[in-house]
């Protein structure tokens, strides 16, 4: 999933402190499951925001709205009776949803609410770790399934480097070098001999090295 | 056709079976060069080739290459160093070009440490090859007079190629894998990390010896003079792939007040001779961090001078 975290609240005060009436926008995919962006987590951000005016004595209108996904058309369109009603909207979905949003919405004032961090899962209760780099040409069967090119801080595809101390990168205590999970990972499946083939310079045509990226589906296109 | 691959100095003292003694030099803060003019001054005569740092703990700095003309210049030969973090292959390829129209011969194609070490830890990193794909790409551009994307190079650069090992990273057991690795790909030759803990860098060696890779390249040893207790306690602590023995802290302490840096120098030379008679290893590759004025002295007692001709 795509992983994002709440902006600072003061950073959110700071972007609508001249507007009144305020949608805050969750979206039902990736944010709730990480929960940062869902029905719940709008609910708190919208009694956040109205204690904080209340201390400042300014009038302030606060609604909230959860979108099945802010990354399709057909959700966003869900709030066109509504969105003139407010003369903010605050969405916490990634970094896909205000722009949907600013798209389908051009004279709306659209804020993100949150930072989109990266894509990743949960590996437990409240710790998320990236595994995906999007660079679009997958190889992580070559490295027994671990991908070094969004988990080595280098990028290597021929490490390790010689950072590597107690199965630790280089660049802190709390990130894992990938290389030392890869080379212990292929060792215990016997594919060692693999690691020692040479890996040619990577293209990064199909990452976004290559210019924004697009997908198009011939057979799904109407 | 030359029997040399770039007739460097350095190729030549290792072909002709001499034992191998470079030195280091840090590029300058700042445009003046002055220092670093007074620090080849004292490497001159003491070694065969002086690496230049390129942005060494990604800290910014005069260019490598910029900083190995001025050795040039003061009659040194430079050993160009070049990191990946902050180049992409066009980068790379204009540079490796660029420094061997102007007469460097040797290039250490090294990864490059993280930026967040460093003193602009909010950069963007490059990393667009790593340092084994570096060496390749060196070796296709000499051997094969062609750029990355196949297309002939009017001129190809006839560069000696360098490459690092470092015996004491984990995990241990594929270092030695690694070596081969980087060997294969086309490596003349390796500066290995600092060494400090000896035990496990004979073993290290035995291992090389054992696959044969000494034939197949010139192994330098890497040694970096201890100057303090202090600067030991915080290689052994602090510097990530680094092996400090407790017994060498212990060594340089028992030295007593104003000896620590003199013991320093003699574990250093202790080790050099050692290295001398070591199977496998082709010379030395002596890395004292600002403290070039040091190295005749260290030259002298290891019996490194006069440096051969060749």
């Amino acid at each position: 999933m795509i992983v994002a975290e709440q902006k600072p609240i003061t950073e959110i005060l700071e972007m609508v402190e001249d507007y009144t009436k305020i949608l805050v926008l969750g979206c039902k995919g990736c944010v709730t499951v990480c929960n940062v962006g869902g029905s719940k987590e709008a609910a708190i951000l919208a009694s956040t925001l109205k204690i904080a005016k209340r201390k400042t004595n300014k009038k302030i209108e606060v609604a909230t709205h959860t979108l099945e996904r802010q990354c399709d058309p057909e959700y966003v369109d869900e709030v066109k009776d509504m969105i003139d009603d407010y003369d903010a909207v605050i969405s916490i979905a990634c970094g896909v949803g205000p722009q949907f949003l600013s798209e389908r919405y051009p004279s709306a004032r659209i804020f993100p609410g949150v930072n989109t961090k990266f894509m990743g899962g949960a590996v437990e209760h409240g710790i998320w770790s990236e595994r995906c780099a999007g660079c679009g040409t997958c190889v992580i069967h070559h490295f027994g399934g671990l991908c070094p090119i969004s988990r080595c801080s280098k990028s290597l595809m021929n490490g390790p480097c010689g950072g590597s101390s107690n199965g630790k990168c280089e660049i802190s205590k709390d990130v894992d070098c990938i290389w030392d999970m890869i080379v212990r990972k292929m060792t215990e499946l016997g594919r060692l001999q693999e690691l020692l083939e040479f890996v040619p310079p990577k293209s990064w045509i199909t990452a976004r090295d290559g210019g924004p990226r697009r997908l198009i589906r011939e057979e799904l296109v109407k | 056709m030359s029997e040399y691959k770039s007739e460097s100095n350095l190729e030549k003292i290792l072909k002709a079976g001499h034992f191998a003694f470079t030195g280091e030099c840090g590029p300058p803060l700042g445009a003046n060069v002055e220092h670093l003019k007074e620090k080849a001054g004292h490497l001159k005569g003491c070694v065969d080739a002086v690496n230049v740092t390129d942005n060494q703990t990604a800290v910014v700095r005069m260019s490598s290459w910029a900083a190995s003309l001025v050795l040039l210049q003061e009659g040194l030969e430079p050993n160009f160093q070049m990191v990946c973090r902050d180049r992409n292959r066009l980068a790379i390829q204009s540079d490796i070009l660029g420094v061997y129209s102007h007469g460097i011969k040797n290039m250490l194609c090294l990864s490059g440490d993280h930026q967040r070490f460093g003193n602009h830890p909010e950069a963007k990193n490059v990393f667009d090859i790593d340092s084994m794909q570096l060496i390749h790409t060196v070796k296709t551009m000499r051997d094969e007079g062609t750029f990355l994307n196949g297309q002939d190079i009017d001129g190809p650069p006839e560069l000696f190629i360098g490459a690092a090992s470092n015996p004491f990273a984990e995990p241990f057991e594929f270092r030695i894998h690694r070596l081969a690795k980087k060997i294969a790909v086309g490596a003349d030759f390796i500066q290995t990390q600092c060494i400090y803990n000896m035990d496990r860098f004979r073993e290290f060696m035995k291992r090389a010896v054992d696959m044969g890779l000494h034939e197949k390249c010139y192994i330098l040893a890497g040694v970096t003079p201890m100057k303090s207790v202090g600067m030991a306690r915080y290689m052994a602590k602090q510097v990530p792939g680094m092996d400090v023995p407790a017994s060498l802290i212990k060594r340089l302490q028992g030295a007593g007040k104003g000896k620590v840096a003199g013991e320093g120098i003699k574990f250093a030379v202790e080790q050099i001779e050692e290295f001398k008679e070591m199977e496998g290893v082709a010379g030395v590759h002596l890395m004292a961090i600002e403290w070039e004025h040091r190295v005749p002295e260290i030259s002298k007692l290891a019996g490194m001078l006069p440096r051969p001709k060749v």
